[in-house]
């Protein structure tokens, strides 16, 4: 990991120097463990913060949407696929980007580290040759980094960056004989009455933070569904109706365009699994279309394609 | 002020006499983290617990709650005319709270409850609640309550107060609430010697353990309009999502929204949690939006926790130093940081 | 206590259309109940949250006077989905009034004092309010010369135009009524952008306050004219407009540094102003 921290902080001042972008955007340590900040490096004082480690799940993207200015960005594979999207869904243009492509090992589950602890506080961790040790007041443990990858991670099938300009890295191997789907299996074999249920219960401790929503770089709308008063289409209440609209609506928005980068769960102060809704999506849009999001920069996402020759029915 | 002592083996036949006098809220576990609820069975309190994820100002400040209500039905002679909702004002007691959170609800009550204006659902839940805290024998890693007034042990929002010394309970009253609360409690003993002596220690070595993270009063003394406008608010805000974590999890955060909503022909006007945090929060009719940056949202935020309440209020910050933007964050702004730049920023002229 | 987010309930008497493009019309509304009348006792600068069940509140200065009894005057502006209801709204239907609400002119301060009231389109309501208490007969002589300086962008704007009509006819209030253009040839006043205006028909600072409510554009232009005539900034006053809900300074959207605009304001001095953030 100090690797990746040296050739990013490399890569930047060079940038920088040379005047071939005007910011870099990374991450810089966090001041609690498993996290760290998205950072905005505008100068070379600023590239010494630039840092890299299992702790960088935040979606990069999600900073890139609407920028102006020649930006250089860290991209794991998750992010560089939201940059495709980004792309084709005119958030930034290719020439205005250097993309500093981070093959990924995969990005430790915060959430599952700490209630692994069962209760103690951990004020140091250090990753090593696939183990993560973590140590606080009167203890220290060694944990198999694999075994706390956040859940789409290990499951993911685009660890290496799919657009860049350099690679902080070699390439790492892709996951093979992945099954992604098995928990939307699952869902899809319950019955109706008993799907619904699974679903209330999936968000019915929703704050309406839209933590999820904001975290997410797909949620690039000037004003969001759920923000709209003229009409009003989603009421303000925690009430069932309006928080299963909007996280029903906002799956379906996102529909051929989710890339599965975890930062809507990573997000959540509540620990809801939303993307529960949205690999169905993901499953159904691959079925249907035979497209992954944010993997091919010259084809567009299925749901916002239109042809007058389509020969589907729905269409005409 | 009495106290007792109260073994564990006895606590929960305790706590079922209390909910059979009042309706007793305590931290229950609930999947995968510790929420307030109202107890249903006296063993489902936790008092193992760090602390709940939201904090506890939900019991007096619900995110959604009917304010009034109304007809529209064609016909009514009443309809239009918005009236009081009916609300159980039951007597109510909250067991194991942090004192950090119950601080909040104090810091909450300046705002809530003036000499010239009364939120009347705030007022009457405050006044038909009775809080009984839980000392903090292990701070977390992120708490930084002694560095903003209070402590892992500070009585001051609570009525009586807990402490976990091993083997049973040391129950003290605080108020004349919490003194009537023991009074009621026939299955308390006499404290032993020697649990008073551990309490001591623990509250000794909880409070040793944290750092001062800044010092509020340096802010109070920095001028609004420079920390206002200071460089660094730029680097601040950059990795912020503008979601509403920090504020809905936070317990001294109380802005709110109104709003009617109607099914058919009955409707109600509710209010819900509202956040700084949000574009629309400032946004006029016209479109002019006062706060449309980002920056200026994020600034808000810590400056109304920070500096404007301080300078308000003249009674400390606005934050009780539970952590809990400092765990939830989800891009890891910490409150800690920015208020160390808040206080380090030159106050001298150029 | 009474539950301060309650509205009182009232009926629209009236309502007037002030303007040719049809976007301001003045409703008048009655009590229910008369007793809430008396409960309502308001100064010239307060406002009220009119409340329409079902779609919400706007918060709206009260455009009648004190001195005015048994009825409240809102001008409403058709901005969002509760104005754009009242514009619909026919006499005899039930609505809602909460308040009064916030600070209002400083009427002990005024006392004695030259005023020169500067007012730019829609924003008259307040002002209206103000100048009816002001010629109030058992308060005019409380107050030393009055002038008003009230523009529109054509003459098809202004508010209350048989009022103001009346106020020229009098010879204790000095009306500089002005519009930015017209080619109504009849035309009898100015015509000329309020700072403009102000400059040339200000009376003079001494013993005077300034009360300026308007569009932002119009209060950065008249500003650098008063302090030019030598108003001092705690000698101009202005009236704050913010997003709120509760009225009352609960709810905290209306914050701006230490101040709720709708319970400590949305009157300020420009002196109270320039120590806050200029987030408005």
């Amino acid at each position: 990991m100090r690797a990746y921290t040296e050739r990013i902080q490399e890569a930047a001042r060079r940038l920088l120097t040379d005047n071939l972008v005007d910011v870099v955007i990374g991450f810089r340590k966090g001041t609690v463990p498993f996290m760290n900040e998205p950072f905005l490096a505008k100068n070379l004082d600023h590239v010494r913060q630039l840092y890299w480690d299992g702790n960088c799940g935040i979606n990069l993207a999600n900073y890139l949407a609407k920028r102006t200015d020649r930006v250089a960005i860290v991209a794991k594979g998750c992010d560089s696929r939201n940059i495709i999207v980004h792309l084709l869904e005119y958030q930034i243009k290719r020439e205005q980007l250097y993309i500093l492509g981070a093959p990924c090992h995969g990005m430790i589950d915060r959430r599952r580290m700490l209630a692994s602890l069962d209760g103690k506080d951990p004020t140091h961790a250090e990753e090593k040759d696939g183990a993560i040790t973590v140590a606080g007041q009167d203890f220290q443990v060694t944990l198999d980094r694999q075994e706390y990858l956040q859940e789409n991670c290990s499951i993911c099938i685009h660890r290496n960056p799919v657009i860049f300009d350099e690679l902080l890295a070699e390439p790492v191997p892709e996951q093979q004989d992945v099954d992604r789907y098995p928990d939307v299996r699952q869902v899809e074999a319950m019955s109706p009455e008993q799907r619904w249920e699974y679903f209330e219960n999936l968000i019915s401790t929703c704050i309406r933070c839209y933590a999820c929503r904001n975290a997410c770089p797909l949620c690039f709308c000037p004003t969001c569904f759920v923000d709209e008063s003229r009409p009003q289409w989603v009421g303000k209440s925690i009430d069932p109706t309006d928080t299963r609209t909007f996280h029903f609506l906002r799956a379906y928005h996102v529909a051929g365009r989710c890339t599965d980068c975890g930062a809507c769960e990573r997000a959540c102060p509540v620990g809801i699994k939303m993307r529960q809704f949205t690999k169905k999506m993901e499953k159904d849009i691959k079925e249907l279309y035979g497209y992954e999001a944010g993997v091919l920069p010259d084809q567009r996402p299925p749901l916002d394609t239109y042809r007058p020759d389509d020969q589907a029915p729905f269409i005409k | 002020m009495r106290e007792v002592y109260i073994t564990k083996e006895k606590f929960p036949d305790v706590v079922g006499k209390l909910m059979n006098q009042h309706r007793v809220f305590g931290p229950v576990f609930q999947g995968q983290y510790h929420e307030f609820a109202e107890l249903k069975a006296s063993d489902e309190i936790d008092l193992t617990y760090q602390n709940t994820r939201l904090s506890p100002k939900g019991l007096f400040h619900p995110h959604s709650e009917r304010m009034f209500q109304f007809s529209l039905a064609k016909g009514d002679p009443e309809a239009g005319i918005v009236k009081e909702a009916p609300k159980d004002y039951s007597s109510r007691l909250i067991l194991g709270m942090r004192p950090c959170d119950a601080m909040a609800f104090r810091l909450d009550d300046v705002n809530f409850d003036t000499t010239t204006i009364k939120d009347p659902w705030w007022t009457r839940r405050r006044a038909t609640t009775a809080i009984v805290g839980l000392g903090c024998n292990q701070p977390c890693r992120s708490c930084f309550c002694t560095s903003v007034g209070t402590g892992p042990f500070d009585p001051s929002g609570l009525d009586a107060l807990l402490t976990d010394v091993g083997d049973g309970f040391i129950l003290q009253a605080i108020t004349e609430k919490g003194q009537e609360l023991l009074d009621g409690i026939s299955d308390g003993g006499p404290v032993p010697a020697a649990a008073t002596e551990k309490a001591t220690q623990l509250r000794k070595s909880a409070e040793a353990q944290f750092v001062t993270q800044f010092d509020p009063k340096a802010l109070a003394e920095k001028d609004m309009l420079e920390l206002f406008n200071a460089s660094f608010w730029d680097e601040v805000q950059f990795s912020c999502i503008n979601c509403g974590t920090c504020t809905f999890l936070c317990p001294t955060c109380w802005c709110f929204d109104i709003q009617d909503e109607v099914c058919e022909d009955q409707g109600d006007r509710i209010r819900i949690w509202d956040s700084c945090m949000f574009p629309l929060f400032t946004v006029h009719g016209s479109g002019h939006n006062p706060r449309s940056q980002k920056l200026q949202r994020v600034r808000q935020r810590f400056m109304h926790k920070l500096k404007y309440y301080q300078d308000k209020y003249h009674d400390g910050v606005a934050c009780v130093g539970c952590g809990r933007c400092v765990k939830y964050c989800p891009v890891n702004i910490d409150i800690r940081e920015v208020a160390r730049l808040m206080t380090a920023t030159c106050v001298c002229p150029a | 206590m009474n539950n301060p987010y309650l509205p009182y309930p009232v009926r629209i008497e009236s309502i007037v259309t002030e303007t040719e493009d049809r976007n301001l019309r003045t409703i008048k509304l009655l009590f229910l109940n008369p007793e809430d009348e008396e409960k309502f006792k308001y100064i010239p600068g307060q406002f009220a949250e009119l409340s329409v069940a079902g779609l919400g509140e706007i918060p709206i200065g009260i455009a009648s006077s004190p001195t005015e009894k048994g009825f409240l005057k809102f001008t409403v502006n058709k901005v969002g989905k509760v104005s754009s209801h009242i514009h619909n709204m026919q006499p005899g239907d039930i609505m809602g009034v909460r308040g009064p609400l916030g600070n209002w002119y400083p009427w002990d301060l005024l006392e004695g004092k030259n005023i020169v009231i500067i007012g730019g389109g829609f924003a008259f309501t307040t002002l209206r309010s103000s100048i009816v208490y002001m010629l109030d007969p058992r308060n005019r002589s409380r107050f030393g010369e009055i002038s008003v300086v009230y523009g529109a962008r054509f003459p098809g704007l202004l508010l209350f135009k048989e009022e103001l009509a009346a106020w020229e006819q009098r010879d204790d209030i000095k009306m500089h009524i002005t519009v930015d253009s017209t080619d109504d040839p009849n035309w009898k006043y100015n015509v000329g952008f309020v700072p403009a205006v102000t400059k040339q028909k200000a009376p003079d600072s001494e013993n005077s306050y300034a009360i300026i409510c308007g569009p932002p554009i119009m209060i950065k232009f008249t500003l650098p004219v008063l302090t030019e005539l030598g108003f001092p900034p705690e000698r101009i006053i202005s009236s704050l407009e913010m997003r709120m809900k509760c009225g009352i300074g609960i709810c905290g959207r209306c914050n701006l540094g230490t101040e709720y605009v709708c319970k400590d304001g949305p009157v300020f001095t420009l002196e109270q102003l320039s120590r806050l953030p200029n987030e408005y």
